[in-house]
């Protein structure tokens, strides 16, 4: 959030309240522009790394209670989850700028972060579809929601990220980006409760 | 070449140890020059909080440097020690700042991998298809590429293939987790074999460098990548071992065929290629049977997890021996 704090004491309650209240209505205009991706430079010009940091909190505790044996912990444990999605969004930010790409360090992960929203909606739905039972057909309603939320989110990311890229190039930042989120997917469908 | 973001020229920042390198290198954070997050107030705040800072500092300075003298008549040695003492305390400060941020904008600095990740797509898939063929000319060296994208992704690929693997048999770590594993298994392999035959490269005088050793290795790694990818999914022994004998071979003799190339002397090229033909299809089998369900299993893990499994559930793994695993992978062999 915006620290203006500093020059006006007196009037910092107030100011920060309403500078939380715009914050979130950036986030949330960063959401909206993940689900729906056009070409745009919001997500890159004013880039935050809120919306990344909830959609992790929230991916990685969904992920929790995974174990198939209470003895055991077969599920990632939420460090694991927190320390995948940061570290290869770092990874895959440090390629594209080594392959030449334009954008800086924080932009691509602010874009890396947001573009988890889809698979977090897809957790989401796997959560309340094995609520309803854990069978065959559950496995491939799973299976589909999840594949369609890796697209969305691989293709998302590409509509941001490929433009900072030289063009014969693109290829190759696309491949860790669809790694990346292939294995959130992974995590995602083998997500088995209690 | 590339063009780093921000309009910064490449050669020009190499060597430098000066002060206007400061801000001058591409680091990978930049904390100099953050040009490109006009947006974020954050940002702007701090930046202004230190530009005002510092002009305080430097009004400051200078009154203090003017009206020191006055002081120090007025108050005595205390004023005198005061004043100086801030002086020391501020330049020291100054002084630990500057030498930071070169530190950082010297390791931070990404520009010394990036003619290692100066390749083309159609370059990527080139070498991966040349790694799986043997070449035949080796009284001449051999031309290796000191690329490092493509075995990073091929590396990356390797984990997750092997995730997938460790999920599909049901593997239950007990000490760590099986992100950690996989990720350590495959760098470690990557880097550590990479390293013990450079060693021994260095020994046996064989024309290489560090770079190549990584690139021949992890291009190597392909081999590996499309063996655990089918024999994963479809499990018949017999497959496996048709795979681990083909491709594993074949990728195998490509990594011999060049370093021979690069070597004087049977008893060295014996010794080198020995080891690594050793351990690379080693590698291979360990990954295959320390992941390894029997095909009567499979359907339990789309049951649910109530159903006992059946298979040899993997015990801790730290960095094991290969002796210990070749054992148990002879005696679950000879079960089945």
């Amino acid at each position: 959030m915006r620290v203006s704090c500093w020059r006006s004491l007196p009037t910092c309650g107030l100011q920060s309240t309403l500078f939380q209240l715009r914050d979130l209505k950036a986030v949330g205009k960063k959401f909206v522009h993940v689900m729906y991706p056009k070409k745009s430079s919001a997500l890159l010009r004013d880039w935050d790394l809120w919306g990344p940091l909830v959609l992790c909190v929230s991916l990685a505790l969904m992920l929790q209670g995974g174990s198939a044996d209470s003895k055991e912990d077969g599920g990632p444990q939420f460090a694991e989850v927190f320390v995948i999605i940061w570290f290869g969004a770092v990874v895959i930010t440090l390629n594209s700028k080594l392959l030449g790409g334009t954008i800086s360090f924080f932009q691509s992960l602010c874009v890396l972060g947001y573009c988890v929203l889809p698979l977090t909606v897809a957790m989401l739905v796997c959560r309340l579809v094995l609520l309803a039972g854990s069978g065959t057909v559950s496995f491939i309603i799973r299976l589909i929601v999840v594949i369609a939320m890796f697209a969305w989110s691989t293709l998302a990311s590409t509509a941001f990220l490929a433009d900072s890229q030289p063009p014969h190039r693109k290829a190759l930042v696309v491949y860790p980006i669809f790694l990346f989120y292939f294995v959130i997917s992974w995590m995602i469908l083998t997500f088995t409760p209690q | 070449m590339s063009a780093p973001g921000g309009g910064r020229s490449g050669p020009a920042e190499w060597g430098g140890f000066e002060d206007n390198m400061q801000g001058g290198g591409s680091a990978v954070i930049d904390m100099e020059n953050m040009d490109d997050t006009s947006g974020s107030s954050f940002e702007d705040m701090g930046e202004m909080h230190q530009r005002m800072k510092e002009e305080e500092e430097e009004e400051a300075e200078g009154e203090a440097g003017a009206g020191g003298e006055e002081d120090g008549e007025f108050l005595g040695m205390k004023g005198l020690q005061g004043q100086l003492g801030r002086q020391v305390a501020d330049q020291m400060w100054q002084v630990g700042k500057r030498q930071a941020s070169k530190a950082f904008s010297l390791y931070a600095n990404i520009d010394i991998l990036r003619p290692y990740f100066d390749v083309e797509p159609v370059q990527v898939r080139t070498r991966l298809l040349e790694s799986m063929v043997p070449v035949k000319m080796i009284n001449f060296p051999q031309k290796i590429a000191g690329e490092l994208y493509g075995p990073l992704m091929l590396v990356f690929t390797l984990v997750a293939i092997l995730l997938h693997g460790m999920k599909t048999s049901d593997t239950i770590i007990r000490e760590g987790t099986l992100m950690g594993t996989a990720i350590g298994t495959c760098f470690g392999y990557w880097l550590g074999v990479s390293s013990f035959i450079y060693f021994l490269a260095y020994l046996c005088n064989a024309q290489i460098t560090m770079v190549q050793m990584l690139s021949l290795l992890g291009y190597g790694l392909f081999g590996h990548c499309i063996t655990l990818l089918v024999t994963y999914n479809i499990h018949f022994h017999s497959l496996f071992y048709i795979f681990w004998l083909v491709v594993g071979g074949l990728s195998t003799l490509r990594m011999v065929a060049v370093l021979v190339s690069r070597t004087v002397g049977h008893t060295q090229r014996l010794i080198l290629c020995g080891t690594l033909a050793a351990l690379h299809m080693l590698f291979l089998l360990y990954l295959h049977f320390a992941y390894h369900k029997v095909v009567e299993g499979i359907l339990d893990t789309l049951e649910g997890p109530n159903m006992p499994p059946f298979q040899r559930v993997a015990r801790d793994i730290p960095v094991v021996s290969n002796a210990v695993l070749n054992t148990t992978a002879k005696a679950n062999a000879m079960t089945l």
